[in-house]
């Protein structure tokens, strides 16, 4: 099993692709670290205990800071790397909580509405179009405003990640549904299809068991583009404070509070979050464009 | 003229170097056309694209020469040999939807050409282009010249195509499949067209093609490939008459006659070998399982009156979109047990008449019977309906028609799961095995993918899948226009051999009249979604009534007892 895995042709093609191995170092480290972040870290942003005012805004080791801190502090006394590891466990939670919620919605009524086609279509496809007409913000606005409304304020602190995400994925699974839509078009002509509905097997059956299984290539490459495009829109909206507030940071969170900083001289706090996320989606869009490749075969 | 000597194309690859063509030596004289015939794989367009200088990267000439005239063609250098390409020799491609630009007028790439290469005013080469259509046969050139190629039929297209090919004054056209998408009835205007231009002009052919009727029909020479090698090679009726290497032999035995009926083809000793290895289960079994359904007497399959309409797609809001008659008032009854045959050009409704029966199109008008009771409709018919189970199909394309995601015991399985003919695990594998020896293949196919195996193959496992269902009708929808001569073979004798031990009925789609008549009993004649002529099989080979039958006869290429086409030809030789 393992040997077949080593020779397939993505294996293959993988090793010969320095971008895709660089690109996969630096999101195996940046999301092992998230994963393992309250074994890794040394002290927890979130616990008052564990840092300490007198820390505050050290420099990285290499403009003689503190051995203790690599990439210096903030004004709190926070440790730079710590913060970032848990920031980016927040970010990836989010960003793979609205890309999978993104995915199961668009493909399940980009299938259906492919299959059905007419009215059912017609209607699916309206409602999409409307989505993409609202930007992200404005929908995570809707969302945010609603929970506010309906939720008492207790509970409203501890849903703002579910929030987010709602909002992340309604803006995102228009992509999935017109993907899955257009390639169901496609294989439904073809006579694997025919024949399967010729022996009259329910459409729930044609849907998931014959048609999806075919389609999942462009699906895939779309989920990892669209978990960076994730990722960057929760980064993007706690910037601007419509997501997560200062206490449990995500990297767009810790580049706003960096912002400040910016002009005094502790440059650290706000470009050290920005490059590891510009890294993390730079990366993963990369290794989006290799999947692309690698189901493309014309494309080699 | 063109002379190549010994040539070898390699592909170096991830699992070694391919050698695809090897030591392949031709010449073509000037008004020549010579036959380049093969299955798939053999190397065909390989050696064309190689003559062009368009081989496929990482593909390369690792041995021989290739000389047009004087000029080497090999050591050309990209500029020279980009003129060359486009002055001396042209190409001709299989498709003419996609050989031309949709977004240019004709005009417009007629005159692009002729500008590349040559000099001169755009009015000259205006008249240039008209007159070169002319030339190839379309009418009313000088205002046709300002259509775009969607306005063109199939066949006027190819003209075009053979017109954008000649506007250099090319020495040699390469013919990759020139006919291969056209009907009878075009793909011969065309060859005549490309036989007189070789006779008038005296350029040289290198005609691709794997059938042996256009062969015949139009060649000089033929070479016969097989895996990237030389088979044979000589004067057209001496290699499709008297062949001498083995290979030949059998690939002529293998073709499909149209004067005789044969009750088996020879099958050519191929590599793909029917495999026997069955593990414990064999074929046996398989046959005793499908004899031990309930109604093994033939069922009989009908219709009547049957008129399909397609609505176009709606342009206004107020107006009622057009309206397409695919079938019209058509009525067919195949008795229980026999084979029909069902002919006719593409456009014609044979495919609807296919998914008439099987249920996934709804006709506007007509009745359906399944052995005198009533076929529902397909909005009518339920999921549950039994004829689903009765009725089984036999696609065309054997790499579509198996899900490429599933494992062959899967696919197998399917039918025996879900019409409830087996409801044990275990065994419907075993009967997936039993059945794949029916059908001539390893049963331990069951483990592997579709991709794993030959077309050939495939279409096996096809046939196998719907016997799984225990049929009594089979829909068979050019079941071997997909596959090479040799594994049609192969294909067709299974089925008639299925068909007689189980006495099934088979409607028989094909538009390829010698194996329609190989193959059916009785025969129905489409034309344009009305029925021209039906009746017994050889009645109507051997004494066609209805005009449009006698045409499409005639117009048949066939390698044997050809009246004269190919000699004809030959007397006019340059």
């Amino acid at each position: 099993m393992m040997s077949r895995f080593f020779q397939s042709d993505g294996v293959y093609y993988f090793l010969r692709t320095p971008s895709a191995i660089v690109a996969a170092i630096i999101v195996v480290i940046i999301v092992g670290g998230a994963i393992f972040a309250p074994w890794i870290a040394q002290s927890n942003p979130y616990d008052l205990a564990s840092f300490s005012l007198m820390d505050g805004l050290l420099p990285p080791v290499w403009q003689g800071g503190d051995p203790r801190f690599l990439l210096g502090t903030d004004n709190q006394g926070r440790d730079m790397v710590s913060s970032i590891l848990y920031g980016a466990r927040l970010s990836l939670f989010i960003g793979f909580m609205s890309m999978a919620i993104a995915t199961v919605l668009g493909v399940g009524l980009g299938l259906a509405a492919g299959y059905y086609g007419g009215r059912f279509d017609a209607i699916v496809m309206r409602i999409a179009d409307v989505q993409l007409a609202l930007p992200a913000i404005l929908t995570a606005l809707l969302i945010d405003g609603i929970s506010r409304g309906l939720l008492p304020p207790s509970v409203q602190q501890d849903l703002r990640v579910v929030v987010l995400i709602i909002a992340i994925a309604l803006s995102l699974w228009v992509n999935f549904a017109r993907t899955a839509r257009a390639s169901v078009f496609v294989e439904r002509n073809k006579d694997y299809v025919q024949a399967a509905m010729i022996m009259g097997q329910r459409p729930s059956r044609v849907m998931l068991r014959h048609i999806l299984p075919n389609i999942m290539g462009p699906l895939l490459v779309i989920m990892t583009v669209d978990l960076a495009s994730a990722i960057l829109l929760e980064a993007t909206l706690s910037f601007l404070g419509i997501g997560l507030p200062a206490d449990s940071p995500s990297l767009g969170t810790l580049i706003r509070i960096g912002m400040q900083f910016q002009l005094s001289g502790e440059w650290w706090i706000l470009w050290v979050p920005t490059i590891v996320l510009a890294a993390l989606v730079v990366s993963i869009n990369i290794l989006g464009d290799f999947l692309r490749d690698i189901f493309n075969p014309r494309l080699r | 003229m063109l002379t190549v000597e010994n040539l070898t194309v390699q592909f170096p690859g991830r699992f070694g170097t391919f050698t695809a063509i090897e030591d392949v030596s031709l010449t073509i004289e000037r008004g020549e056309i010579h036959g380049l015939v093969g299955e798939s794989g053999a190397g065909k367009s390989t050696i064309g694209a190689a003559i062009i200088g368009l081989l496929q990267p990482p593909g390369f000439v690792s041995n021989g020469s290739i000389h047009l005239g004087d000029t080497d063609l090999l050591i050309l250098g990209d500029d020279e040999a980009h003129q060359t390409r486009g002055k001396r020799i042209s190409m001709i491609f299989q498709d003419p939807q996609t050989s031309l630009n949709p977004l240019m007028t004709i005009e417009d790439q007629l005159i692009e050409t002729i500008q590349t290469h040559e000099d001169i005013s755009t009015e000259d080469a205006r008249s240039r282009a008209i007159s070169l259509l002319e030339e190839t046969g379309i009418e009313n050139a000088s205002q046709r010249i300002k259509a775009y190629p969607h306005q063109f039929s199939g066949g006027m297209r190819q003209r075009v195509v053979i017109a954008l090919a000649l506007c250099t004054n090319p020495e040699l056209i390469i013919a990759d499949e020139p006919t291969t998408a056209l009907d009878v009835a075009v793909q011969s205007q065309v060859l005549d067209l490309i036989r007189g231009l070789a006779n008038t002009r005296g350029i040289g052919f290198l005609l691709i093609t794997h059938d042996i009727g256009v062969i015949a029909q139009t060649c000089q020479n033929v070479t016969v490939l097989r895996g990237g090698q030389v088979m044979e090679h000589g004067p057209t009726q001496q290699v499709l008459n008297a062949p001498e290497h083995p290979y030949t032999q059998s690939l002529m035995a293998a073709v499909p006659r149209l004067d005789v009926k044969l009750d088996r083809f020879l099958v050519p000793d191929t590599e793909e070998g029917v495999e026997t290895a069955p593990i414990g289960r064999s074929a046996e079994d398989a046959e005793r399982w499908l004899r031990s359904g309930d109604e093994m007497l033939g069922q009989g399959l009908s219709m009547e009156g049957v008129t399909v309409k397609f609505t176009g797609a709606r342009d206004s809001l107020f107006r009622k979109p057009e309206v397409f008659v695919a079938l019209d008032d058509v009525s067919m009854t195949i008795r229980p047990g026999t084979v029909m045959g069902l002919v006719g050009e593409s456009g014609s409704g044979k495919s609807t008449m296919a998914k008439v029966l099987t249920g996934l199109v709804q006709p506007t008008a007509g009745t359906l019977k399944l052995n005198d009771s009533t076929l529902p409709l397909a909005r009518q018919r339920g999921r549950k309906d039994p004829s689903r189970r009765v009725i089984q199909m036999v696609f065309q394309d054997p790499y579509s028609s198996l899900n490429s995601r599933h494992r062959i015991g899967d696919i197998l399985a399917e039918p025996l799961w879900l019409y409830g003919l087996e409801n044990d695990r275990a065994k419907r594998r075993d009967l997936a095995a039993a059945m794949l020896d029916l059908v001539g293949l390893s049963a331990d196919a069951i483990n592997r993918y579709p991709h794993q195996f030959s077309g050939g193959q495939r279409q096996r496992i096809a046939v196998a899948r719907s016997l799984l269902a225990r049929p009594r009708v089979l829909i068979c929808d050019e079941p071997t226009s997909a596959l090479d001569v040799s594994i049609q073979a192969q294909v067709l004798n299974l089925l008639k051999d299925l068909q007689a031990r189980f006495s099934l009925t088979i409607l028989f789609i094909s538009h390829n009249l010698a194996v329609v008549r190989q193959m059916s009993d009785d025969i129905t004649v489409l034309k344009s979604g009305k029925v021209v002529e039906a009746g017994p099989s050889e009645a109507f080979f051997n004494d066609p009534q209805a005009d449009y039958s006698q045409e499409l006869l005639s117009l048949t290429p066939n390698y044997v007892g050809q009246k004269g086409v190919a000699s004809q030809t030959l007397v006019t030789e340059v």
